[in-house]
């Protein structure tokens, strides 16, 4: 078994997360989320995969027949799901920064605080 | 098997969507009953079942996928009496929000509603479940209803930022959530929370464990808002409309701690030195007790006073549940019962000011509050100050008496400053709105924000109706007869790892429950003196902050120099730059996961 797979998750998770606490526009940011968010899919998959396994369709396969594991791959289609839709709001909520503020920047948006 | 569970969550949710989707079909008047009443039988049906959850712990497997030979193969819901003593909080606090939005927010109409609804059902859905990703995925649902509602108001920018640095602060946190859940799944091959629980009793913590159980509890404690991952609850509550602070300050921010304990009791008590987990929940509970009532005593925004006691009183919740007690654990539950009512009320007070004056500040409303408004904003500070068998009274007693237990009186002593601070907050903030009394300026305080725009408010009677029947029903909290003592066998239902697991993965039934009596719950003489030393503590502080031009001059000027810098820090601290509270997020995660791994190897 290797490491790599899990080193780059971390690693994408770091970045990801760098990327959010440094941007400077709404949308970069929304993408860093993202770039963070597809560290899950990395490992996830990498948890579920088993060396030589096929996809986890069963029908036609002989009775323990070496598949990957389905239960990551459901999480992970619930994951996207999950983060389009926060995407989704993050980018509705920049074009009405934009709208208001004239700018998509979150230090320009520093109205309240204290 | 029961049908209440499933049905707890599907009723809200599907309302929200004949909400929604009824544009052209359903008549305003008819929407509104069908919001009001999911709200209602949502309430109604979580007392069923916390009537049904007194002698068992009723679990349901979706789709009657029940486990085969002990191992979990489906998904479940499984219910004891703190899980749906929750329920109905939740349903009593989102009904209550409704009926009054039906007056403060008129022309709020479908997506407000159903988004309202949906929340209902995804916290429901929370404190029920008993599958890992599951709760994730309430918690997501749940916050992304959650934005919508505090970016709800889009006219204006702060409600903007508010609704961005909320979004984008939860999110990093849920995605950590799903990381750890990941690395758990990766370590235990099991997302059933008793089965995870099975496969870590009595094991060393490695790296991957303790690395995975940092993300998780870090990920909820953003949604509880534990400092230092505290910092978008201010701005998100003072730009969301008064009846959705209501919901997120009384019972959304909790529920991350409702995460946290479940997470702790089911599935990493048996660890080998598992019990060093709540050295460190305690500690952050101690501060965000302490910085939360410091933050809020400096805040001239009512709505960002009000998060600020929220902070305050979610770190007294965690410390309780922190010292890994049964009385203590009690303690909190009967804390967030009474706090989520009177918080709740405190931010209706606030709403009719708002759509009374346009206006929530402190400083412009001065003079301006009327009688009755003034007396439901007394009852719910007392309240909150836990002032002797009111409000937060009898939570305290228990917490106190739990620490005791545990020889640590030193606990309560730091949690009982923080509750004073809060409490002098909010005295201070009612003297000054509904008495007059004070300066109309003030240089500690934070400074003023936008105006919101005045109310069209239809019913001020509704308003006021509502914002007294959650107050009064927060401040009754404390006197209820037998409820401490059911509270107390929650908790033990709750922290019993054995017994939950034997129920949701064997259907064990459970032992007969103790026949609990029906009295008050008796408190000890030093919880009623530490209770009015509290009161009298805020009282003395809150008329300190108004009349500091009367104190000698040299007193208040040497006052101000000491106080001076450590409060602009404070205020320096809390930027309302998403990039720095994603910094602390990151930063507050790799300190608690440091301390954790020392400890969990045998520190």
């Amino acid at each position: 078994m290797s490491y790599l797979p899990y080193a780059v998750a971390a690693w994408i998770c770091l970045v990801g997360l760098a990327g959010v606490a440094t941007s400077r526009n709404l949308v970069h940011l929304a993408v860093c989320l993202t770039v963070m968010q597809s560290s899950t899919y990395v490992l996830l998959l990498s948890v579920g995969y088993v060396a030589g396994g096929r996809a986890p369709i069963f029908k036609g396969a002989k009775p323990g027949a070496k598949a990957v594991d389905p239960v990551v791959q459901a999480l992970t289609l619930t994951d996207v799901v999950v983060s389009v839709a926060v995407v989704a709001l993050i980018l509705a909520l920049a074009l009405d920064a934009h709208r208001l503020a004239g700018t998509v920047d979150p230090d320009g948006l520093a109205d309240v605080h204290g | 098997m029961s049908w209440l569970p499933p049905l707890l969550v599907a009723l809200p949710l599907l309302s929200a969507a004949a909400i929604a989707g009824g544009q052209r079909v359903t008549p305003r008047p008819l929407q509104d009953v069908v919001a009001v009443a999911a709200a209602v039988a949502a309430t109604a049906l979580s007392f069923l079942l916390l009537w049904q959850v007194g002698a068992r712990e009723v679990v349901d497997w979706f789709g009657g996928w029940r486990p085969r030979g002990g191992v979990a193969v489906g998904v479940d819901f499984a219910v004891g009496p703190l899980a749906a003593g929750m329920c109905c909080a939740i349903g009593l606090v989102v009904a209550l929000a409704l009926v009054y939005s039906l007056a403060f927010l008129p022309g709020a109409g479908r997506p407000f509603q159903a988004l309202l609804l949906v929340t209902l059902a995804a916290m429901d859905g929370f404190a029920m479940s008993g599958d890992l990703f599951n709760l994730f995925v309430w918690l997501e649902l749940a916050g992304t209803a959650a934005y919508a509602l505090t970016g709800f108001q889009v006219e204006r920018l702060g409600p903007v930022q508010g609704a961005v640095n909320f979004a984008i602060t939860n999110s990093v946190g849920g995605y950590l959530l799903a990381f750890g859940i990941a690395l758990l799944y990766a370590r235990t091959g099991a997302l059933n929370l008793a089965a995870i629980g099975r496969v870590l009793a009595g094991k060393p913590a490695g790296g991957l464990v303790v690395a995975a159980l940092t993300v998780v509890l870090c990920g909820f404690l953003v949604k509880g808002a534990v400092v230092p991952f505290h910092l978008w609850a201010a701005d998100a509550y003072a730009v969301a409309p008064a009846p959705v602070c209501a919901v997120f300050g009384g019972v959304m921010t909790d529920i991350g701690l409702l995460g946290v304990a479940r997470l702790y009791w089911t599935s990493f008590a048996g660890l080998v030195h598992g019990q060093t987990l709540g050295e460190v929940l305690l500690w952050l509970g101690i501060v965000s007790a302490l910085l939360g009532g410091a933050m809020a005593f400096l805040q001239r925004h009512l709505k960002r006073l009000l998060a600020y006691s929220v902070v305050c009183h979610i770190g007294i919740m965690l410390a309780g549940i922190g010292l890994l007690e049964a009385s203590a654990l009690a303690g909190s539950e009967l804390l967030f019962l009474a706090h989520a009512l009177l918080t709740a009320g405190l931010f209706f007070v606030t709403g009719v000011l708002q759509a009374d004056h346009g206006s929530v500040d402190e400083l412009r409303l001065r003079g301006r509050g009327g009688r009755l408004l003034g007396l439901a904003w007394l009852g719910g500070s007392l309240g909150l100050t836990g002032a002797p068998y009111l409000g937060l009274y009898l939570g305290h007693g228990l917490l106190d008496e739990g620490a005791s237990a545990l020889g640590r009186p030193w606990a309560p002593a730091l949690l009982w400053l923080g509750s004073a601070l809060s409490g002098a907050a909010l005295l201070r903030a009612g003297a000054r709105i509904f008495l007059g009394w004070g300066a109309g300026r003030d240089p500690l305080l934070a400074d003023a924000l936008e105006e919101e725009p005045p109310g069209r408010a239809a019913g001020r009677r509704l308003l006021v109706t509502v914002a007294a029947v959650a107050v009064a029903g927060g401040l009754a909290i404390s006197l209820v007869p037998g409820l401490g003592q059911r509270a107390a066998y929650a908790a033990a239902r709750f922290r019993d790892r054995g017994a939950y697991a034997a129920a949701v993965l064997r259907g064990t039934p459970l032992r007969a429950p103790p026949r609990l009596p029906v009295s008050i719950e008796h408190t000890t003489l030093e919880g009623v003196l530490s209770a009015c030393g509290a009161t009298l503590a805020a009282a003395a502080l809150a008329l300190l902050a108004l009349g500091r031009r009367r104190l000698p001059q040299a007193l208040s000027t040497a006052a101000a120099r000491t106080l001076g810098p450590p409060v602009r820090v404070l205020h320096a601290a809390h930027s309302g730059v998403v990039g720095d509270y994603v910094t602390w997020v990151a930063v507050g995660t790799a300190v608690t996961g440091a301390a954790w791994s020392v400890l969990l190897r045998g520190g």
